[in-house]
């Protein structure tokens, strides 16, 4: 599933887009302290986090994360839109929880239509 | 690629705005070269770790990476002021970072775990009050990984 498909399901806001709403969504993973993130997280993920600095996007970009989700409406630090951006890495905004946000996620790639 | 590359980079410390840059400008030669995907994100994590370890406790220092065919040789330096306790250090949790820089996300304490995880070698020298040379190590031989 792409970023944008995954967007418009989970009826996000788009912070940094562009060709980065053409990644392929292969999972997801929840967290906000970075080592564990690039321990842990897959790769083609939609890391679910309320981290919205200037790192996360520096650690979405080394752990090949496919986007940002950054749960309850946290709003990301200028810099890290301008990075994000900068880097092609999309980031998306949402009002829900991280646990929510990942039962969402969940959800929407295993209903992707074939 | 046949030749060897040398690249060096100087790593401010306290900057967490530009940290991680010359570990993605290492990443992108990496892809250029065609490395396998899977030692190009190992490597890339294993250095960004070393680079923001400099930027947080070591008040920077420099990188020096050799690409070769077979291998990517990564040498972090710092003048900072070492590591007191390497065993302790290399425990997964143990961290010495401040609260600001806990806020910030990092000081989970899995900076070195990383990257012994992600490394095919890691070696690290370190003095208290001179320093910490950190060489990492990742083979194309082992590009599943």
């Amino acid at each position: 599933m792409t970023v944008e498909k995954l967007c418009k399901a989970l009826g996000g806001t788009v912070v940094s887009g562009g060709a980065a709403m053409n990644e392929n969504v292969t999972g997801y993973y929840c967290g906000d302290l970075l080592s564990r993130v690039m321990a842990n997280a897959p790769k083609g993920c939609a890391w679910i986090t309320v981290m919205g600095n200037v790192n996360a996007v520096a650690v979405a970009l080394m752990a090949e994360a496919a986007c940002i989700l950054l749960a309850e409406n946290v709003n990301p630090d200028p810099d890290a839109v301008e990075k994000a951006r900068e880097k092609n890495i999309a980031v998306l905004c949402c009002g829900r929880t991280a646990g929510e946000l990942a039962v969402a996620v969940h959800e929407a790639l295993c209903h992707e239509q074939p | 690629m046949n030749e060897v590359l040398l690249l060096h980079y100087e790593i401010r410390g306290g900057d967490f705005i530009h940290a991680g840059e010359s570990s993605g400008h290492v990443k992108n030669i990496l892809k250029r070269l065609g490395f396998h995907p899977n030692l190009i994100r190992r490597t890339a994590i294993a250095m960004y770790e070393g680079e923001i370890n400099m930027v947080i406790h070591a008040g920077g220092g420099t990188a020096d990476v050799k690409i070769t065919p077979e291998q990517i040789e990564i040498r972090l330096a710092d003048h900072g002021p070492g590591i007191k306790n390497l065993d302790l250090a290399m425990r997964e949790g143990y961290s010495t970072a401040s609260d600001s820089v806990r806020e910030l996300g990092f000081g989970a304490g899995m900076g070195l775990p990383n990257m012994k995880k992600y490394a095919d070698d890691l070696k690290i020298r370190t003095a208290v009050g001179k320093g910490t040379t950190v060489s990492i190590l990742t083979k194309v031989s082992r590009n599943q990984g």
